[in-house]
């Protein structure tokens, strides 16, 4: 899968997990910028990722990604 | 992993919108408690779990009592994270009639809320406590083909649970509800795991065994996680990648799961679970319909793959009723008609004096369970209501919504199975008089008084987005046409037989007028449902030769729009009267009535009950049915062969 791809089921995905539905997916999106992000609402994020694509991350994957961008990437490393 | 339970597929789907209809709640009419308990009625995933359940934390944070909802405050003690179950707890027992607040300490201090008096947990006085503990938090030692030191592990684990459950009766008093322990799926023999003492699986096996014994004793509930975890499978139920990343007990899948079952408990305790089975007849406790196929023709029989599916249906319900569940029956048929299996078919393990209330009429099926509830001087919301057909349970769903409706699926072979996944009959005591409630009730199969029509049926067929086909009879349809000529009994007025050349025939003859009916509806194709044939017997009429129709359309005034068809096609031939009869058969007592409801003039009656009936047709306007019309292949009758 490429970026034109990903980026809009991402968006659902985010949708999907956070109440606040004026989250704009982009690359440098993280953690900080949304209210409610917190580290169990990234596991429900990135659990939701992994049915939504498809994908199953490692442990250490998950350790290395700062930012929506490294997700986009790591999805598409994987798709 | 098996979607029956990891999607909860008793339940209907989730709407599109779910999200938008959450957040349009809050303005709605009804009150929150009632507004927010629709929205929980889907089979809904996690996050859709923990958008309703934050509605609720914020709808009771803002003082709303989420009234009629029964309040429930649980407490939940784990060495796991349960972070990710809590809003979904809550959201999930909206379903089950609870407004549940969930007191939540800090992760992995179960023994110190346990003992300490003025802990958070003991504090908070909860209604009960629920001990979410995996294996993980037992004390047991392994020790491999060693029984004494076995033994002493066993003891040491049920010790510590024991100590807990003390200090929460002598702290706060809570109900305490234990889960059993679902072993992991690592064995380290293989199947000498379960024998040999020591081992993990063995020490399990002993403590969920004597937990069982313990738990019934002490009054208290036990929560059969292990259970749960092998019917789901262990390997899909652990997930060591979860524990690692943040001591995730279970599978995030499987927590709708999890919770429907911790508040199935909970309604248990507040005296919720279900007591009545209301059975569907026709495709739900024999394949096929009586009226139309008979003794004979019903698949019932063991050795018969699709006899057997019923089968398991009626022995699900025979035990559920031995186990103090009471059984009624709501079928449309004639009363006689539906009875007949109960007394005469040998492989009916249900009889009549198992089934407390029979309706069988032709009424609406909402109108009938709230005869029987009022007969059996329960509440609607006792009722559990089973049956094959998708347009009857979005009926019931609709006007009844306090009555529980399981989506089955396509295949019967699953109905018993997915009857008891979902879990209705919940129970967390049982005594010698549950035993006998089912025959309190004197099962003489009585009827229900009739009663007044339910409102609100028109409204819920127009929902149906139905789409009526006409077309004339042609080769593509013919063998269907001729098999419903043939087995049609109930809903046929002359009950005339047509071997496929005679149909072929009154096809191609110019002067005949045929019709053959479909009709669709939002949850799929009927297939054809009607069959009508029209002969000239007299200058400008038409004579029906043939009028039949399927029982499972009854209902939705199918029949008037077939006369409007046929008005229309009269009209274009210049056919200015229509003749109908009556023919009496011991099948079709059905339609005795049929022409006088469509406007026909009653002519005469012979007799052997045979009546004839005439129609004029410049003056006749049958009332539309709430459906699209599609009219295809046509041509005047009068010109040319229809092809």
């Amino acid at each position: 899968m490429d970026e034109s791809q990903i980026y809009p089921r991402l968006q659902e995905v985010f949708e999907s997990v956070f109440d606040d539905d004026s989250i704009q997916v982009n690359p440098a999106l993280s953690a900080s910028d949304v209210d409610g992000w917190d580290s169990l609402t990234h596991i429900r994020l990135l659990l939701t990722v992994e049915k939504a694509f498809h994908v199953k991350f490692s442990t250490s994957e998950i350790g290395k990604l700062q930012n929506v961008g490294d997700l986009v990437g790591l999805i598409k490393a994987k798709t | 992993m098996n979607p029956l339970y990891a999607e909860l597929q008793w339940l209907p789907r989730p709407p599109a919108d779910f999200a938008g209809r959450l957040k349009a709640s809050g303005s709605a009419a009804v009150p929150a408690g009632d507004a927010l308990r629709q929205l929980s009625h889907f089979g809904l995933d996690l996050n859709q779990l923990t958008k309703l359940g934050k509605a609720v934390a914020r709808t009771r944070a803002a003082g709303d009592t989420l009234a009629p909802l029964t309040p429930f405050r649980l407490a939940i003690l784990s060495n796991a994270t349960i972070d990710l179950i809590v809003p979904a707890l809550a959201a999930t027992a909206l379903r089950h009639g609870i407004a549940l607040e969930v007191i939540q300490p800090s992760y992995d201090q179960v023994p110190q809320e346990a003992l300490t008096p003025d802990s958070k947990v003991n504090a908070a006085k909860p209604d009960a406590v629920l001990f979410a503990l995996d294996y993980r938090a037992l004390p047991l030692k392994l020790s491999v083909g060693d029984s004494d030191a076995a033994m002493a592990a066993l003891h040491g684990a049920l010790g510590y649970l024991k100590m807990l459950r003390d200090g929460i009766k002598a702290n706060c008093n809570a109900v305490c509800i234990f889960q059993s322990f679902a072993a992991p799926p690592e064995p380290l023999f293989g199947s000498l795991d379960c024998a040999l003492p020591g081992t993990l699986r063995f020490l399990l096996n002993e403590v969920n065994r004597e937990l069982a014994t313990m738990t019934r004793a002490w009054g208290d509930v036990l929560f059969d996680v292990a259970s749960l975890a092998e019917t789901v499978g262990l390997a899909d139920w652990h997930s060591p990648q979860l524990w690692n990343l943040g001591k995730f007990a279970f599978s995030d899948e499987l927590i709708p799961l999890y919770c429907d079952h911790i508040a199935r408990i909970l309604a248990a305790l507040r005296g919720k679970s279900r007591k009545v089975l209301v059975l569907d007849l026709d495709n739900t406790l024999w394949g096929g319909v009586i009226g139309d196929d008979g003794l004979e023709g019903i698949a019932l029989s063991q050795g018969d793959a699709r006899g057997e599916a019923y089968l398991a249906v009626q022995r699900m319900a025979l035990d559920l009723r031995n186990r103090g569940i009471v059984l009624a029956v709501a079928s449309k048929n004639n009363d006689n008609v539906a009875r007949e299996p109960f007394l005469k078919h040998p492989e009916m393990l249900l009889k009549l004096e198992h089934i407390a209330v029979f309706q069988a009429n032709w009424d609406d099926k909402a109108t009938n369970l709230r005869a029987i509830a009022e007969e059996l001087s329960l509440g609607i919301d006792s009722l559990v209501f089973l049956d094959d057909n998708p347009v009857e349970r979005g009926l019931v769903r609709k006007l009844l919504p306090e009555v529980a409706v399981p989506e089955l699926p396509e295949d019967a072979a699953c109905y018993a199975r997915t009857l008891s996944a979902a879990g209705y009959f919940e129970a967390v005591t049982f005594a010698e008089e549950d035993l006998k409630r089912a025959g309190f009730y004197q099962d003489n199969a009585r009827r229900a008084g009739l009663q007044k029509q339910m409102g609100g049926v028109d409204a819920y067929l127009e929902s149906l987005d139905m789409t009526i086909t006409f077309q004339p009879f042609d080769a593509t349809g013919r063998a269907r046409i001729t098999q419903l000529i043939n087995k049609s009994n109930q809903y046929n007025l002359t009950t005339r037989r047509y071997t496929e050349p005679e149909v072929a025939e009154a096809e191609k003859a110019p002067e005949v007028f045929t019709l053959q009916v479909r009709l669709a509806d939002m949850f799929g194709d009927n297939g054809m449902i009607s069959v009508v044939i029209c002969r000239p017997s007299a200058e400008s009429v038409w004579e029906i030769d043939t009028w039949l129709m399927s029982c499972r359309v009854l209902g939705r005034r199918v029949e008037q729009m077939v006369l409007r068809q046929i008005l229309e096609r009269a009209r274009s031939a210049g056919i200015r009267k229509l003749a109908g009869v009556y023919k009496p058969t011991p099948r079709n007592q059905l339609v005795v009535d049929h022409y006088a409801k469509l406007g026909f003039s009653k002519i005469s009656e012979e007799a052997s009950g045979i009546t004839h009936w005439e129609l004029l047709v410049e003056s006749a306007d049958p009332e539309r049915a709430p459906m699209k019309v599609i009219s295809q292949g046509f041509e005047s009758v009068r010109e040319g062969s229809l092809t």
